[in-house]
Parts: structure tokens; C-alpha cells; sequence
């Protein structure tokens, strides 16, 4: 079965609450002539409760935009609101305290503590948050559990597999229950069938109604997985398209979108 | 975070054994070095301390230190009695005589001749004998490492024998006493005897030891001493910090030893700082992730802070420990006895160690500091 979509407008007003809103965000890096812009007034809109793709050609702007919602990097001009709070209105330890308990964060090279065992690289961010840390391996148990990796708790980074590696990452970003999970190209490094459970468990155990999930990536082997899919080039949002029963948008249409067929159980 | 600061620290167990033999190193190094010198400058000014009855020393104004005498009149003993707040003055002879032992070998060695009653300037500490035996004709009483270098193999014992300027030398007791900084053995005898050793002068008086009135300024006694008799007056410290001053400014100790200490130093830094920094640059992406899940800059130095601590504390341990090995291994070494570590060296140790383990994480907390948290997407933006 092939996941089919609709055309949305990038702001998404007039739709459900929304987890992230931009605003004429522009991004530029260096000074004078060595001054580049990499985003050009970005308008986009992420709602809760859905699993959306940025997707598009590497040097677009998808890494540099996906910082600036998470609260990594600030943004030249325009604005990025999340869950109703303006960025520009925090400071910056505000936001730094903002991203801790309502952003998690799934990276491409997982970069897992290499020192510390599974049960303690998923506790990380209950630690920073200074929850005792009895309190923090529990939960940082159940949450294995959750992803499938109870009977590897006690292994260390370098005895995981690449797959175990991500799924282990999955579960640290999710164990402080954020209401934004942002994973940067979680399937860059992994095969197919690896790159295929991690967007499963993705799906499966990240997508809340109260939690918008945002996947950078340009494997268009998981486009298949996406709710909503925002298509970037040349450092601005091209098109936005969105799941729902009603294709107005065959799938094929999307540049370099050749989606799998998804397992019955992974269609909202 | 503190645990996982420890966890990320331990976990790599070659950075952080790297970075500890580094500070260890150095530690051993400039406590070691440090200790040496201190105790080779003692020894220049050892024989001053050791005559703890006399409070001045009176000197001809040229003296610089005790080595280099210019022997002052006989009757000057007198004059720096008469000087009021004086208690009492006696006769000191300090210089070099050649000594003979029984088998023809030939020893330099230091004479001291204490005043006949008093016995001021004698040995404070007898291991064979007693002091009263100088009475007795020819006694001498020599220190044990003096003895052992005198006589090898010998166990040390009375009555043994030798001679200075052709005049017989019975020793009548082994005493312990504060090595000199030449080596020489030390032999006591009475001041009259002293003078019958050594070498004919017209004057051979050394030094006048003298002692305040109880009550009054040794510092005011010595300027009436100077002005009444035209002699050098200083209480005991200042003729003791005189001659470790003639020595550290007249020889090239204080350059060698301080190159050793500053190279400790410099060599610990450079191995501590730079195992430590390449700790951190691994870890660089790492402590960027951290900081994107919301790890403070001020949480991040604390932990950067924390492991130079551990590693600091660990490898000053270590190389106090060996230094302090040294020391308790060499104390019953007669030639080296009299060396130790002074508490006063391994507090500015602890300091010099201190600055290392600052130095080693300045470098490192400045990487961690200007690191964009954003490195973790995929490397530089």
C-alpha cells in the first residue's frame, strides 16, 4: 500500500495546534563577502500528534533550520514559536532550560556516551534535569523496555549495533517525555532493515497527540513513514504535503519520492 | 552530572592513567627537587643551627658565611663581654684541618673547638659517649657519617684513633649532628685542643657566640656589639639566612635545581594538559549533545573541573607518595641523612599541582565553552 498526500500551506493556519511556527526566519552565516544566506524567510508550521519529514538535497538549509526550532542556533531575522512560546522572548538561559525539558534529540551518529551503559546514556537527560539517579536508571529501564532493549541495559555503545545504538538514542530522547522530538537523519548511518524498525519504533512509540516529531532527512526509503512531508530547497520550504485518505498529491510527484510500502499497522 | 563526569573520566583508562602520570610526574619532580635544595641550603647553615645555646654569633665584618672565616683576636671575647646586655660570650673555632687515620689514608675534615667549660657549640645529640669525655686527653667526638667515612666498615666505636697536625686524636664519642654542606666530617674538641689541630695562625679565634640578657632585643644587642666592639653582630636566624643567601646567590645550585623543578613543571602540564585536552577533544561531540539536551556552560566547566580534580588529586597523591618513598627509603642512608620533605614543600607542591590541573582544563573548558551545541547536526554549520 503507498502512502498518499495533500497539499498544505507551509504556515499551516487554520489547522490543528500547532508545536512549531515560523516566521520569516532567515539564517545567514559570515560577514561582508563571505556572507552566505542559508534561509530565506521561512515560514513553516509543524502540528502535534504527527511525524513530520523535512526532507530535501544536502546544502538546502534543512540542518540549519531544524537548529534554529530546536533553540541550537538563533536566527538571523523572523521568529520560531514553540507550543505557543516565542523564542525571541526567552533568554538565553530560559531557553536553554526550555530545550531540556521539552526537546529531545535523536542525531545521526547517535553520539551515545561511550563510557556509560545503555541504562545510564537514556538517564542523561533525567540527570540533567537533577532527578536522583536511582529515580533516573528506573525510568531509564522502562523505557529500554519500550524500545525493545531490556536485556541490553547493561551493554555499552561499542557492544550495540548500530540499529541497538539508535534505538538506545530514541529512548534517551524520549525518557523526559518532551513535546518536541527532533531526530536529525536517524537512518543515515543504518541499513535499510535497521533504518526501517528505527522509523517503526519511531512511529510507534514517539507519535503522541500532545508531541510533535520532526525527522531530518533525505532517505527517501522512509518517506513512507512521514505524516507530513516538508520539502526544502535552496534554503526555503518548497512544498508541504500532507497524509490524509484523500490523495491529492500522488506520492511519485515528490522529486526523488519513491516511498516504500509501509506496513498496514504503520498508516495513521 | 557529577557521576557521569567520573563515568566519561575513568571510562577512557589510557587518557586518564595518561593524565595522571603526568601530574605524578611532575609532582615527584618539583616536591623531590624541591626538597633537595631545601636540604642541600640547610647544610650550608647547618653548623649555625646546631649551636642552639647561643643566640649571636660575632664575626669580623667580611665574614659571609661560616666557611669563610676571618679569624678575629683572642681578646675580643672580652670586649663583646663588656658590652652591655650581653650575658655571657665564649671562644668558637670552626675551620678545615687534615686528619690521618691509622692506615695512612688522609681526610679533610671540620674542626670545632667549643668553649672548655661550657661546652657551648658541642653536639646537642651523643650516640656513643658523652660529652664530658672531652676532657679527657686528645677526645674528639665525631659525627657518624664522619666516622663511617673516616672508617669504613667499621661499626662505630671508641678509641679509635688518628691524626692533625701530627698531634693524636682519640675519639671519645659519636655524636649525630646536621651534615655540612662540604661532607667533611665534623669533630668536636675543646677550643684550646681545636687550635692545637689546626693550622698555626697568629689569629685563630672564629667566632664569638654570645647570648642576650633575658628580656633584651637580641636585635639591639647585636647593634651594640657592632658599635662598641667594630665586629659583625647577628642574632643566629640572620647569620643562618646569610649564608644560605652567599650560597644561593655565589653558586649555580639554585639555576640547576630550579631548571629540574621548572621543567617538573613544565613537562607535567605539558603531559596532563595535553592528554586531558585530547580527553575533551574526543569527547567534543559528546559534551556538544549534552549541551543540546540542555547541559549548562556553568554545569559543563564543574564537570570539566571535576575530572581535573580527580586526575589532579590522584596523580599528586601518587608523586607525593613516591617522593615521600624516597625520602623514608634514604633517611637511614648516613650521607643522606638529614634530607626530608618539609611540610612547607609539599603545600607549595599542592599549589604548583593546583596550577597545573588549572592550566591542563583552561584549554579544555574554553573548547567546551565556545562549542556551538548545534555541532552535534552533523558536524559544522
Amino acid at each position: 500500500m503507498i502512502a498518499t498526500y495533500d497539499n498544505a500551506t507551509p504556515s499551516g493556519a487554520g489547522t490543528t495546534a500547532m508545536a512549531v511556527q515560523c516566521h520569516g526566519v532567515d539564517k545567514d552565516f559570515g560577514d561582508g563577502d563571505t556572507r552566505i544566506q542559508v534561509l530565506h524567510a521561512v515560514d513553516l508550521a509543524v502540528p502535534s500528534g504527527e511525524l513530520s519529514l523535512l526532507v530535501g538535497p544536502s546544502g538546502c538549509g534543512k540542518t540549519t533550520l531544524i537548529s534554529i526550532i530546536a533553540g541550537l542556533l538563533d536566527p538571523t531575522a523572523g521568529d520560531v514559536s514553540l507550543f505557543g512560546t516565542s523564542r525571541s522572548r526567552l533568554s538565553e538561559r530560559e531557553l536553554i532550560e526550555y530545550r531540556a525539558v521539552n526537546i529531545g534529540f535523536v542525531f545521526q551518529q547517535y553520539d551515545l556516551l561511550p563510557a556509560l551503559s545503555a541504562t545510564a546514556n537514556v538517564a542523561i537527560p533525567l540527570l540533567i534535569a537533577r532527578v536522583p539517579r536511582t529515580t533516573a536508571f528506573a525510568r531509564a529501564g522502562e523505557m529500554l523496555d519500550e524500545v525493545g532493549l531490556a536485556d541490553r541495559a547493561d551493554a555499552f555503545p561499542a557492544q550495540l549495533s548500530g540499529g541497538e545504538q539508535q534505538r538506545v538514542a530514541i529512548a534517551r530522547a524520549l525518557v523526559h517525555e518532551p513535546r518536541l522530538l527532533v531526530c536529525d537523519e536517524p537512518t543515515a548511518a543504518l541499513d535499510a532493515r535497521s533504518g526501517q524498525t528505527v522509523l517503526e519504533l519511531l512511529r510507534r512509540v514517539a507519535v503522541q497527540p500532545d508531541r510533535a516529531v520532526i525527522v531530518v532527512t533525505h532517505d527517501n526509503r522512509i518517506f513512507g513513514y512521514g505524516d507530513r512531508i516538508m520539502e526544502m530547497a535552496d534554503g526555503r520550504i518548497q512544498r508541504v504535503r500532507v497524509r490524509d485518505g484523500h490523495a491529492a498529491v500522488a506520492p511519485e510527484e515528490f522529486p526523488g519520492f519513491d516511498p516504500p510500502d509501509a506496513p498496514e499497522s504503520q498508516q495513521p | 552530572m557529577n557521576w557521569v563526569a567520573w563515568q566519561m573520566l575513568t571510562g577512557d583508562r589510557a587518557k586518564y592513567w595518561g593524565t595522571i602520570f603526568g601530574i605524578a610526574f611532575g609532582t615527584l619532580l618539583i616536591s623531590q627537587q624541591t626538597a633537595l635544595f631545601v636540604g642541600l641550603m640547610r647544610r650550608t647553615a647547618n653548623q649555625i643551627d646546631g649551636v642552639r645555646e647561643a643566640t649571636i654569633w660575632v664575626m669580623d665584618r667580611d665574614v659571609q658565611n661560616t666557611d669563610e672565616i676571618r679569624p678575629l683576636s683572642e681578646s675580643d671575647v672580652f670586649r663583646v663581654r663588656g658590652v652591655p646586655g650581653v650575658s655571657w660570650a665564649v671562644r668558637y673555632y670552626k675551620g678545615l684541618a687534615r686528619a690521618k687515620v691509622s692506615d695512612g689514608r688522609f681526610r679533610q675534615v671540620m674542626l670545632m673547638g667549643v668553649d672548655e667549660t661550657t661546652l657551648v657549640g658541642a653536639p646537642a645529640e651523643m650516640l656513643l659517649g658523652s660529652l664530658a669525655d672531652l676532657s679527657r686527653p686528645d677526645g674528639i667526638i665525631i659525627d657518624l657519617a664522619g666516622f663511617e667515612y673516616l672508617w669504613p666498615g667499621v661499626e662505630p666505636r671508641l678509641g679509635q684513633k688518628l691524626e692533625m697536625n701530627d698531634r693524636r686524636a682519640v675519639v671519645v664519642g659519636v655524636c649525630k649532628a646536621g651534615a655540612p654542606f662540604q661532607t667533611f666530617p665534623l669533630v668536636f674538641t675543646r677550643y684550646t685542643r681545636a687550635l692545637e689541630f689546626a693550622p698555626p695562625e697568629r689569629n685563630r679565634l672564629s667566632f664569638v657566640l654570645a647570648r642576650s640578657e633575658a628580656g633584651r632585643d637580641v636585635g639591639q644587642v647585636c647593634a651594640a656589639i657592632d658599635g662598641q666592639t667594630g665586629l659583625l653582630a647577628l642574632s643566629r636566624d640572620k647569620f643562618f639566612w646569610r649564608t644560605i643567601g652567599y650560597y644561593l646567590r655565589s653558586t649555580g645550585i639554585p639555576v640547576n635545581f630550579g631548571i629540574t623543578i621548572a621543567l617538573g613543571f613544565i613537562v607535567g602540564t605539558a603531559i596532563a594538559g595535553q592528554t586531558f585536552y585530547l580527553f575533551t577533544l574526543e569527547n567534543l561531540r559528546q559534551f556538544g549533545a549534552l549541551k543540546a539536551m540542555g547541559l549548562t556552560n556553568g554545569r559543563l566547566v564543574l564537570m570539566i573541573l571535576l575530572q581535573a580534580s580527580i586526575v589532579g588529586s590522584v596523580g599528586f597523591g601518587l608523586g607525593m607518595g613516591m617522593t615521600a618513598a624516597f625520602f623514608e627509603t634514604t633517611k637511614n642512608v648516613t650521607h643522606l641523612a638529614g634530607f626530608f620533605l618539609p611540610w612547607q614543600v609539599a603545600v607549595g607542591t599542592a599549589a604548583a599541582v593546583a596550577l597545573i590541573v588549572v592550566l591542563a582544563s583552561l584549554v579544555s573548558i574554553r573548547r567546551v565553552l565556545v562549542l556551538e551545541p548545534a555541532i552535534v547536526f552533523r558536524g559544522a554549520l
